[in-house]
């Protein structure tokens, strides 16, 4: 079976290239995918109709329980055998129906015909409702065709909203449904169903589901909408196919579920309700499809009763009218869509005489008609007489009387709209729409006429339906006048009389109903679906309008004030024991901490941007201070290194905007507001410094770290996690870095800037690429600026100093393995000594230091950290260990390296690389770059 | 067993204070300044938090006082160059709003409001909307 969901998936997928070479063949290429699957079914058949099933699995998440189990039992055999039998007829009439979009939509009728074929074979409710939405979704599509019309878009959607909510109603019963009976296997549910006030509950979720699909009132205002679609899909979606979804998975969980207290009262009323007023509502269309479409909804309301039932008798004819259906209903949409085809009308009032120019297709529908009527010796008849037999005798039931009498006029509305339908199609004299309409290919006419002789062949041969449906039906035990066999000659029984009677009032209101046409109206669902939608829309804009106030102070101020009082409120409410803290650690920190706190609470009043800058920096290094009072001299460095680099970077920036920021107009509530949400977090976040800390009770892990530092060859414990144990978080780490600083170059690029340049290229807007001019002088640096802006004794200094520098950088990146040091303080140093250079010379003189280009630098030491990485797989390793190798060079004697050095060297490169990046964005480019004051100078002579 | 002190947790809740209560501004730099202060207060608090203090924690063979624990110093060290990238990230966005729009301001985005009247206007002015975008951006060059 799952090669059968396979072929449908792959030919689906293929199809539109096939089209380009095949062209209308495609079709018959198509079809063949479902013709093989009523083969294969048949071939299976044998033992499926003698009471046992054919099962396959697929495990897909085991341990979730997710298995992909399919299984085919009777009743899978018969959907399966509708599915796909009126699946190829369909796709073969298209051949002849479809004018445009040929490949797209054969794809999509496969596709669907694919999940359709898994939703009958699923035994799995999970899985069953994974088909079930894909379904949903091919219908939309479908559905909405090329969306050019708004029409098409509308039907669609409603479609999708409608069975999709009915969807997830359903998905919520069948999780109470699984997890009640422990299981989410069909099969297994069917062999021993669950009991209680949840299966009830579940119970009456899946049912609403089961409705939405198979168009039951009030939810089946979407099937008649739908009618947009093209013929061929209204057809086999919403006659043969989908629709019979609903009903299906009634009659799949009946003989579980029936005895379960909503169920029975919930199929009976809904299902004949919908059947008599459905029925009634065709009695007023004139459109044939919208005929045919509400027709539909009545059969189906028919079906959900009798498969719903729960009984022998009721599930026989069922299974019977089931199939009967799927054969007429699909037979009278085609026609229809020969008709619409030809003359290019459906409707009533303007088809006239159409059998005397297509009396073969006229044949071939009155043949369907009176399957659907119910006249003998048709499969129709024959459901029928199950149907009010069913009723009529049913036992178990409860008011079975009252229903039949239900059925009885549901029935002969049936009839009369059978009889609308093909007076209002065939009738009457030949006008000049019908008169020009060209005949119809026989090959277009050929599947109609086999689906009609369907109803006739099984009719007839009602043994071998019988064999098909008492398979199925035989799981409800027999009633008392022993089982009910199906025949099209059962003696002068009441029954007879009432399928008579149904005849005669259905041709008594075709005759009454026929010199008007109009029958009372009824208020309609389609009304109730557009104001749910329109309120729906409604709420959204006025939820939106009281959330989405687009002010981010105010965003931040909600965000803050929930963390305040949700997580606080918690913290507050557990009141656990911030145990006893000592006051200070070493007596140094209550200095610093006062000269942190502020520093801080100058920024808060700064109002020039750079003494914000250096009062911020204040703070960082009052931090780094800390970091060295507690025994963390490698974080210690690290800070004071970065301090000093987000200091020169942002001083970098700043030189080009007004010194003064404005503090922006804002109430005295607001600023006490905001002043008391920071204070409220601060207090939060002093609490739970210190009740976390107290609150802790497993040893920390880093005790192992120091024990296995010496596998790492490793005596800097810190440096140590960050190349070795948690090299993985390096790595992802230093790629955001680099991330960053391509952000930080795009950013200040002012796409203004580079149209002031026209046909300049990418070179002449970006200065740093002139690093690689040729450098001459030994202090290049020299005419870019005046003599009286110049320090040669600081430039010819920094000159000396900044191998030094370097050279103190490699010390910090090679050391860092057995004390402070490492890759980041290294390249941080080496970063700062270009810093150095630029600030004193310029910026032809950091050309002249740093001839590689920043992102080169920066890639290569990414890559060789991912290399070192990924090196021990080659040797059967896994990614980012580590090993330590022993070498004898010359002079050194023995030396151990690690193999985890070369990816503190990548660390070292690509920080190094970021700060060039940087200073070539934030420096060099700011350097020349116009202010705005220029460019609206410019802009005006422009 | 506490690994934080009261005067490092009091230094903590004050940078975060400090940090939210700049980060509540409309100024986009009083904002990085926020950042950078709240940047300062999560390394210190994942440092102070994380493990006790002591000993740096490099093994050179006398093994006489506690080390300090040094998973949080490699975690906040991270912390660290990463709040480094960001906040140069950050001065970027702020001196790019400046080029592009005269000031560094966070101002209310009008595009939110313009959802939440969508209805209204749609029923007032039937024609196509042209001014969507203009009022945000260049409005004050």
């Amino acid at each position: 079976m799952l090669f059968l969901l396979a072929a449908y998936a792959g030919v689906a997928a293929a199809i539109p290239w096939w089209q380009r070479r095949l062209g209308r063949a495609v079709w018959t290429v198509a079809a063949l995918v479902p013709l093989a699957t009523v083969v294969w079914a048949s071939t299976r058949a044998a033992g499926v109709l003698d009471g046992g099933d054919y099962r396959e699995s697929l495990s897909w998440a085991p341990s979730l329980g997710l298995t992909i189990d399919l299984r085919l039992d009777a009743l899978s055999l018969l959907m399966l055998w509708i599915v796909a039998g009126v699946g190829a007829l369909v796709l073969l009439y298209c051949r002849y129906y479809v004018e445009r979009d040929t490949g797209r939509q054969a794809a999509r009728l496969l596709a669907f015909a694919g999940t359709m074929t898994g939703l009958v074979l699923a035994d799995n409710l999970l899985v069953l409702y994974v088909f079930w939405e894909l379904t949903t979704v091919a219908s939309f599509l479908l559905i909405e065709g090329r969306g050019e019309r708004q029409e098409e878009r509308r039907a669609a959607r409603q479609a999708l909203l409608v069975t999709t909510a009915g969807g997830l109603v359903m998905l919520l019963g069948f999780i109470m449904l699984g997890q009640t009976a422990g299981t989410y296997r069909v099969s297994e549910i069917l062999a021993d169903p669950p009991r209680g006030g949840t299966v009830s509950a579940a119970v009456v979720l899946v049912l609403i589901g089961a409705f939405a699909k198979s168009g039951q009132m009030p939810l089946h205002g979407w099937l008649p909408a739908a009618m947009v679609a093209p013929t061929p899909v209204s057809a086999y979606l919403h006659a043969a196919a989908m629709v019979k979804a609903g009903v299906y998975l009634v009659a799949r969980l009946a003989p579980a579920l029936a005895e379960v207290p909503p169920w029975r009262p919930m199929v009976f009323a809904v299902g004949l309700t919908t059947m008599v007023l459905a029925a009634w509502r065709a009695l007023r269309a004139t459109d044939l499809k919208l005929l045919l479409a509400y027709g539909t909804i009545s059969e189906l309301g028919l079906l959900t009763a009798l498969l719903g039932a729960g009984t022998r008798t009721a599930a026989l004819a069922g299974t019977v009218m089931l199939l009967a259906h799927a054969a007429f209903k699909a037979a009278l949409f085609l026609t229809v869509g020969i008709l619409d085809h030809q003359t290019g009308t459906r409707d009533i009032r303007e088809l006239s005489g159409a059998r005397h120019r297509m009396p073969v297709l006229c044949a071939v529908a009155v043949l369907a008609a009176a399957s659907m009527a119910g006249l003998p010796p048709l499969l129709g008849f024959v459901g029928k007489e199950a149907t009010l037999e069913a009723f009529w005798y049913g036992t178990g039931i409860g008011p079975h009387q009252l229903l039949g009498v239900a059925v009885v006029i549901g029935s002969a509305l049936t009839v009369a709209y059978a009889a609308r339908f093909v007076s209002g199609a065939f009738g009457g004299r030949p006008n000049a729409v019908v008169e020009e309409a060209e005949r119809p290919a026989p090959g277009f006419v050929a599947p109609v006429a086999v689906l009609s002789a369907a109803g006739l062949v099984l009719g007839v041969g009602y043994a071998a339906t019988s064999a098909v449906a008492t398979a199925y039906a035989d799981v409800y035990p027999p009633g008392p006048h022993g089982p009910y066999e199906l025949a099209l000659w059962h003696g002068f029984t009441p029954v007879l009389g009432l399928s008579a009677l149904t005849l005669l009032l259905g041709g008594l209101v075709h005759t009454v109903g026929r010199d008007t046409w109009t029958v009372p109206r009824l208020p309609d669902a389609q009304r109730v679906f557009d104001h749910a939608t329109a309120g729906l829309d409604r709420l959204a804009t006025v939820v939106t309008r009281h959330t989405q106030v687009g002010s981010l102070p105010v965003y931040l101020t909600v965000l803050l004030a929930t963390l305040v009082a949700v997580p606080g409120v918690a913290l507050a409410a557990a009141a656990p024991s911030p145990g006893s803290p000592p006051l200070w650690w070493s007596p140094v920190e209550p200095f610093l901490a006062v000269v942190i706190l502020a520093a801080a609470a100058a920024v808060v009043s700064a109002r020039h941007r750079l003494t914000g800058v250096l009062l911020a920096g204040a703070v960082g290094y009052g931090v780094a201070a800390v970091f060295l009072v507690r025994g963390a001299p490698d974080l210690a460095l690290t800070q004071f290194l970065v301090e000093t680099m987000t200091l020169v970077m942002v001083v970098f920036v700043l030189r080009r905007m007004p010194p003064r920021f404005g503090t922006g107009r804002t109430g005295r509530r607001a600023r006490l507001a905001r002043a008391a949400v920071a204070g409220a977090v601060g207090v939060l976040v002093t609490c739970f410094a210190l009740v976390a800390s107290a609150a802790r009770t497993a040893p920390a892990i880093s005790a192992d770290y120091a024990r296995r530092a010496a596998e790492t060859g490793a005596k800097n414990i810190v440096n140590a996690i960050i190349v070795d144990f948690r090299a993985l978080d390096t790595v992802g780490e230093i790629s955001v870095l680099l991330v960053t600083a391509i952000g930080v170059i795009s950013l200040v690029r002012v796409p203004g800037a580079e149209q002031r340049i026209p046909g300049g290229g990418s070179g002449g807007t970006f200065p740093t690429a002139h690093w690689d001019e040729p450098v001459r002088t030994w202090l290049p640096g020299a005419d870019e600026r005046s003599g009286g802006e110049r320090s040669v004794l600081l430039e010819v200094a920094t000159r000396l100093l900044f191998p030094s520098i370097l050279l103190f950088s490699l010390f910090l990146l090679f050391s860092g393995h057995y004390r402070p040091g490492g890759g980041f303080s290294g390249g941080l140093v080496a970063g700062l000594a270009f810093v150095l250079r630029y600030l004193v010379g310029g910026r032809a003189d950091l050309g002249a230091a740093a001839r590689v280009p920043a992102g080169v630098v920066a890639g290569t030491g990414l890559l060789l950290a991912a290399g070192v990485g990924l090196a021990p797989l080659a040797f059967g390793g896994v990614p980012l260990e580590s090993a330590l190798v022993t070498v004898r060079p010359p002079v050194l004697g023995t030396v151990e390296i690690a193999t985890s050095l070369f990816f503190d060297v990548g660390v070292y490169l690509l920080v190094v690389g970021v700060v060039l990046k940087l200073l070539s964005g934030v420096g060099v480019a700011l350097e020349h770059d116009g202010t705005p004051a220029d460019e609206e100078s410019e802009g005006s002579t422009r | 067993m506490n690994s934080v002190d009261v005067t490092m947790a009091l230094v903590v809740g004050g940078l975060f204070t400090a940090g939210f209560h700049l980060m509540l501004q409309r100024s986009l730099m009083r904002i990085v300044f926020g950042f950078i202060l709240l940047g300062h207060g999560t390394n210190l608090l994942l440092l102070v938090v994380g493990g006790s203090p002591g000993r740096p924690p490099v093994l050179d063979g006398e093994e006489t006082a506690p080390t300090a624990d040094p998973l949080p110093q490699a975690m906040a060290l991270t912390a660290i160059v990463i709040t480094f990238g960001l906040t140069v990230f950050l001065v970027a966005l702020a001196y790019r709003s400046w080029r592009l729009s005269g000031h560094d301001e966070v101002r209310d985005d009008v595009e939110d409001r313009r959802i939440g009247t969508a209805r209204e206007r749609a029923r007032n002015e039937p024609g196509p909307e042209h001014d969507a975008h203009g009022t945000t951006n260049g409005g004050n060059r």
